[in-house]
């Protein structure tokens, strides 16, 4: 029973590391020939060549400039994920201590929302933006990846356990409902702050088919899209192609290491029962 | 900080409820203390409604018409349930649905299998479990354009890897052409498909094996329950709620297949790959048949309401 525990758990590491391995020693030989030979071979595990000339191609390529897409798509992601952040929690905090009578069918149209699958009116969201002159912009990636009914909904679930006695001690001092969200409501949510974060993040970073329909050149095309399209037009130059996912995958790793031990409560956050 | 805070604290906001003159009629009141909690929600809200709410109703509208993506000369028809007569008529919407549906059939059986076996093994103490899991969640961390990326370099024929294997394996020479046959291309996007995302599914399976209490497996082993009885017994009706979810988001995400088929064969070859969303992508957006396709989306939300809908219902049953 333990050795096949041990079996299986060697295998599906195995299963990860192969691939990925096979990215990096491909990407890592600057010799085209050479990396179609070792393609089928167990060569294109282990790197025997430390070259980091595709990486420099990759980098130098004026017609997918790399460089460019890395940029449109940390720009989308950093400043969706602010204006995220703060437009769904100040949206959550209101209904979740506001007064008005509106908050019962607001919230009721949120957890509406939540059914709707994205691509079922992605189409009619191509036509709202071509309409609107939208195409082929940052803020046609930004605008309609800010507002989130799930994201709202968690920060609602966590705003409405907070005491009530804090909330009614702030009003009683005289603080804005506003003011008691950007000094209590806001400051405490911060775990679930780096959640939204995290499952966002990982959202535009895996995006396609809203950016390959409303971006047309490299201007303002993120990495994913830029990827696909270096992948198409390079199809016999592995070592470059595997050099561009490398550094695809590098930011995402990085942002990994940032967040760490929250990533995974933050996977399992999204599992919020309902 | 703590001096910011304070001078903010002390500054008049223009947003405060109170110290305004009082209104006249108590509606008037009522709607003057209503107001700031009203711009908070406004951003947000106003977004989904410009992105979610009437691109939803559009979505009907457009379905009932032969709205094209670029304006064109020729006003656009009212053509009632047509377009929704010739999706169910077309042949090849039928092939992109037995092929979903073949796709949703095979994936979820086996990555939910495989990311609760894999959950189980995390949840048990074995040696080496950190890496374990630093392994396994490696390929979360990999964008999907990446995934398919590598996964076209294994797949390539006729002197890819997984050829190499293939001709080792069976001492042959012949080898498999990965995406280009149309009995084999589905089954390559599956593969791709359960590596890049159990782990997610694994994550959310540990999670609910860790929220079973402890004293339970006690009480079973005092039984004398052995491992796979205690598994039946104690384990599966312990994940039963995760096990709804789990199993309905994978669904939806399987119906939703579309990137690795559109970047590795654009749902071909001869269509043997060819889904919905991809279908409804060709003629919304390479044909710009704006209003076919929307037709299209709305049985495809249809589809999937149903399904959250049957979640809802499953999971209220069990209190």
């Amino acid at each position: 029973m333990k050795a096949l525990k041990y079996l299986f758990a060697l295998t599906i590491a195995l299963a990860i590391l192969l691939p990925l391995m096979m990215m990096v020693t491909l990407s890592l030989n600057p010799d085209k020939n050479d990396v179609l030979a070792i393609m089928g071979s167990w060569r294109s595990f282990v790197p025997t060549v430390f070259s980091l000339d595709n990486y420099a191609a990759v980098w130098s390529d004026p017609y997918h400039p790399f460089g460019r897409y890395l940029m449109n798509t940390t720009f989308i992601t950093v400043t969706s994920i602010v204006l995220s952040v703060f437009a769904n929690s100040a949206a959550a905090f209101s209904l979740a201590w506001g007064s008005g009578p509106h908050r019962k069918w607001v919230l009721g149209l949120i957890v509406a929302v939540l059914a709707v699958p994205g691509e079922s009116i992605v189409l009619s969201q191509l036509k709202i933006v071509s309409v609107l002159g939208l195409i082929d912009t940052y803020a046609v990636q930004i605008l309609p990846a800010i507002a989130n009914a799930f994201f709202i909904y968690l920060f609602y679930q966590f705003f409405s356990k907070l005491p009530k006695e804090l909330i009614e001690a702030a009003r009683v001092d005289g603080l804005s409902l506003l003011r008691i969200y950007w000094h209590i409501g806001l400051p405490s949510s911060k775990p679930l702050i780096v959640t939204v974060s995290t499952l966002h993040f990982l959202g535009i970073w895996n995006s396609y088919l809203w950016p390959i329909m409303v971006t047309r050149g490299e201007d303002v095309r993120p990495l994913s899209v830029g990827m696909s399209a270096y992948f198409g037009s390079n199809l016999t130059s592995w070592g470059n192609v595997m050099a561009f996912a490398v550094c695809m995958a590098i930011p995402v790793m990085v942002f990994f290491l940032v967040v760490q031990r929250h990533f995974i409560a933050s996977i399992t956050g999204s599992s919020v029962k309902g | 900080m703590d001096r910011l805070t304070r001078k903010r604290r002390a500054a008049p906001s223009f947003l405060d409820s109170r110290g305004g003159r009082a209104g006249r009629s108590p509606a008037l009141v009522a709607l003057r203390s209503a107001m700031p909690e009203l711009w908070m929600l406004l951003p947000a809200l106003a977004l989904l409604a410009v992105f979610v709410f009437v691109p939803f109703l559009l979505s009907f509208q457009f379905s009932f018409t032969n709205e094209r993506l670029m304006p064109r000369p020729i006003p656009t028809r009212w053509l009632g349930l047509q377009n929704y007569e010739r999706v169910l008529t077309d042949p090849e919407f039928w092939t992109a649905v037995r092929n979903t549906v073949y796709f949703a059939a095979v994936v979820i059986p086996v990555q939910l299998s495989l990311s609760l076996a894999a959950a189980l093994l995390l949840n048990s103490k074995i040696k080496g479990l950190a890496l374990f899991r630093s392994i396994t969640i490696l390929p979360l961390l990999m964008p999907i354009t990446v995934v398919v990326t590598i996964w076209a370099a294994l797949y390539r024929t006729p002197d890819g890897l997984l050829n190499s294997v293939y001709q080792q394996l069976f001492s042959t020479l012949s080898y498999i052409d990965w995406l280009g046959d149309p009995g084999v291309a589905m089954v390559s996007i599956i593969i791709l498909s359960i590596w890049a995302s159990f782990p997610f599914q694994m994550l959310i399976y540990l999670a609910g094996l860790q929220e079973i209490p402890r004293d339970r497996y006690e009480a079973a082993a005092i039984d004398g329950f052995g491992t796979w009885a205690a598994f039946r017994h104690v384990t599966l009706p312990g994940l039963r709620n995760t096990n709804v979810f789990v199993v309905v988001i994978t669904t939806i995400g399987a119906l939703s297949l579309f990137t690795q088929v559109n970047i590795l064969t654009g749902g071909g070859p001869n269509g043997a790959t060819l889904t919905i969303i991809q279908y409804m992508f060709s003629n919304g957006y390479s044909a710009q048949k704006i209003g076919f396709a929307s037709a299209v989306g709305i049985i495809f939300f249809v589809t999937v309401a149903s399904l959250s809908i049957a979640q809802r219902i499953l999971l209220k049953n069990e209190d």
